[in-house]
């Protein structure tokens, strides 16, 4: 088995799932058609960073590699896929439009299929139209429900993404014509090659086509203030949806502001674009904490904290160096791991209670013990609490900064972090413990296709919270050097 | 070729189309009506296939007359068609709301453009191309980029907005052709491919737009907040 043929599965199963969930009449066909492509989508990508441990593979013409960053963000995003293909099959039965049922795995396949996709390119170009790509599939899984807030925020979505990454692509122009003074007129756009061009470029350019590119991909990736499409759709998309918005859509735009860094990192301008990412990440948490403390609505509060979490991810590629990026990496998995738990228990509440509103939702934890447990957990895990993953990557996230010249930025974002502690827990002390008034009719039953992914997504939480292979650690420092965040 | 090498006459050329493309904008800035606004918005696209050709026969880039084929196929006529579907089949209002007048608007532009000459300015000077034509590319990509951003802004017609959109993109690509003609060309045909489906799925959510909250006027969207 090569890396060439795990990529063939990983694109063939969600693309012939997506195929088989459209074209079928049946609901239950169409359910069975994605969830076995994401099961196949998801053993094809789990030995991806085994193969990027050995060096990386470069497919199809130079259009696709296999690096280290990219098998960690696959591997991510197929754990998010599989489970929220798990998870919609209990979600979606409960909103009772079995006849859409087919158009929605056709399109939540291609959706997983395309986000599959954009981390994985190696051309520069390519990239970004494997992201338009992304927006264009979700913006109709955005829209499902057809009710005015989700159209909405669809069309809020589509437009500012689509506005947003519009920069992007005049910062892939750019950085193109920077590279023509050395390479002459025409030359492969990958990642290597302009990496490899980068100290031969003039500083002044790259530095532009970075910003362009941090302002462009960092709209889709959610950073403050591009943010402002993400609550919206996160909120009014289905559950299912907005898990894998959250924990794979993000990373795969975090991908390419990531590898604009490693040409950045190569040219004399390192210095100000890690300063400019430090400085997004660092906004984005302090807006993200304060929308997070004045929260009302269940959903939204899981959307802010996915802006939190880009921050924090972003600020550990913008401390650069083995401890900064080892974190970013690790957080990526254990954002998506866990936002894709958060997500199953609001949707899961959300139904059952019938509203958005936190306040409307009481003593979730006696009237459904388990989920109830699983989705608290997932809270204490999500806000960084220790012995779990997301408490381990904050931690080599804020050793990365401390170690550096951004101190300050750590000690800001460590206080940053403790509010957000204390904010997000609070809700759920209101949705827990606050006793209800006294009308509380009994909440709908929950399937247990909803239960059963959110316990597996905590049990790798809870593990790599105690354990991290030293493998882990080897994997991420050779990744930090290959990006060029190591000075050496 | 490098475009320093190339006659006067062809990059008198150049920068006559790309200014027009840049008045073109104007004109769509400041029209009131959504027609008017399409109209120009073809113009541009045709203006922009001449500068391919004009670029692909004096700098000798073949396949950039491919492009420009498959520009005026697709920017000059199927997207201005499509989108001319979309505002009969809604039968709105044909006149565009502005938040501004259409005076003012144009004046904000006029600003856009002389804050782009000055970026464009700083970079040509730091690359050592004061007085090319490369700088008037920069400044005209970035100030249709700016306009378009200005388009997006003050209209709430979900149409309008549609437009603004397609004239960033029309920035970017008139600015690729002078400043990196040897860019790969399967790049830029997958990005007419692209637009062509973000149209169509434009349409689509359009549609929807008018059935969920009865009208396309994104003031109607205010539900989402906080």
């Amino acid at each position: 088995m090569t890396a060439s043929d795990c990529l063939v599965a990983l694109f063939a199963a969600p693309a012939l799932g997506a195929a088989i969930a459209a074209g079928s009449r049946h609901p239950r066909v169409a359910e069975a058609a994605n969830l076995i492509g994401s099961l196949i989508a998801l053993a094809a990508a789990l030995p991806l960073p085994f193969f990027a441990a050995y060096g990386d593979t470069v497919l199809l013409g130079d259009y696709l590699i296999v690096d280290r960053l990219s098998a960690w963000v696959s591997v991510c995003t197929a754990l998010v896929y599989c489970l929220s293909s798990l998870f919609a099959i209990g979600y979606m039965r409960t909103l009772g439009e079995d006849a859409k049922l087919p158009t929605f795995y056709g399109l939540f396949a291609l959706f997983g299929w395309t986000t599959l996709l954009a981390p994985l390119v190696n051309n520069v170009g390519v990239y970004w139209i494997a992201i338009e790509l992304t927006t264009l599939v979700s913006t109709f899984l955005v829209a499902f429900e057809r009710t005015p807030e989700s159209m909405e925020a669809a069309w809020k979505y589509i437009m500012i993404v689509s506005a947003g990454i519009s920069l992007a692509l005049l910062g892939t122009v750019l950085i193109y014509w920077a590279g023509t003074f050395s390479l002459g007129p025409s030359y492969a756009l990958d990642w290597a090659t302009l990496t490899a061009a980068a100290p031969r470029m003039s500083p002044a350019l790259v530095m532009l086509a970075f910003l362009l590119a941090l302002v462009g991909y960092g709209t889709k990736v959610g950073l403050v203030p591009m943010h402002t499409w993400l609550p919206d759709a996160h909120a009014e998309a289905p559950a299912p949806v907005s898990a894998m918005l959250s924990g794979a859509l993000l990373n795969a735009a975090m991908v390419g502001v990531v590898r604009f860094l490693a040409i950045a990192n190569a040219s004399p301008v390192a210095r100000e674009a890690h300063v400019a990412m430090v400085l997004f990440g660092l906004v984005s948490l302090a807006v993200a904490a304060f929308f997070i403390v004045r929260q009302e609505r269940v959903k939204r509060l899981m959307a802010y904290s996915s802006v939190e979490h880009m921050g924090v991810i972003a600020l550990g590629f913008g401390f650069g160096g083995a401890f900064g990026t080892a974190g970013a990496l690790f957080h990526m998995l254990g954002h998506s791991l866990n936002k894709g738990l958060m997500f199953f228990g609001a949707g899961a509440a959300m139904r059952s209670y019938g509203t958005t509103e936190i306040a409307r939702i009481r003593d979730f934890g006696r009237h459904f013990p388990r989920i109830g447990a699983l989705w608290l957990a997932g809270a204490v895990a999500i806000t960084g609490a220790p012995v779990f993953a997301l408490f381990f990557s904050e931690f080599v996230i804020l050793l990365g900064g401390f170690d550096q010249r951004f101190a300050w930025a750590a000690y800001l974002m460590a206080a940053l972090l403790i509010l957000v502690f204390i904010a997000f827990l609070n809700h759920f002390r209101i949705m827990f413990h606050e006793p209800g008034e006294a009308e509380t009719d009994a909440p709908a039953r929950i399937s247990a296709w909803c239960v059963t992914p959110m316990a597996i997504a905590l049990v790798p939480l809870l593990v790599f919270g105690f354990w991290w292979p030293s493998a882990f650690w080897n994997y991420f420092e050779a990744a930090a050097h290959a990006l060029g965040m190591v000075a050496s | 070729m490098t475009l320093t090498a190339l006659p006067p006459i062809a990059t008198s050329i150049f920068g006559l189309l790309a200014i027009a493309a840049l008045l073109l904008t104007f004109v769509m800035l400041g029209s009131r009506w959504l027609d008017h606004y399409l109209y120009a918005f073809a113009a541009e696209s045709w203006m922009i296939a001449g500068l391919s050709a004009t670029v692909g026969i004096y700098a000798g880039y073949p396949e950039l007359i491919l492009i420009a084929l498959l520009t005026i196929v697709f920017r000059g006529v199927l997207l201005p068609y499509l989108i001319w579907r979309i505002i009969q089949r809604q039968a709105a209002d044909h006149e565009v709301e502005a938040i501004l007048r259409p005076s003012s608007s144009l004046l904000v532009g006029a600003a856009a453009v002389i804050f782009a000459l000055v970026v464009a300015y700083h970079i040509g000077d730091d690359l050592g191309l004061v007085g090319t034509v490369a700088v008037l590319a920069l400044t005209v990509m970035l100030a249709m980029k700016l306009i378009g951003f200005l388009m997006l802004v003050f209209r709430h017609e979900a149409i309008s907005q549609v437009l603004g959109l397609l004239v960033l993109e029309n920035g970017i690509f008139l600015g690729a052709q002078i400043l990196v003609p040897g860019m790969p060309m399967l790049f830029e045909i997958v990005i007419l491919f692209d637009l062509l489906v973000a149209v169509a799925c434009f349409g689509i959510l359009v549609r929807y737009l008018r059935s969920a909250i009865g009208s396309t006027s994104s003031l109607g969207l205010r539900k989402l907040r906080g």
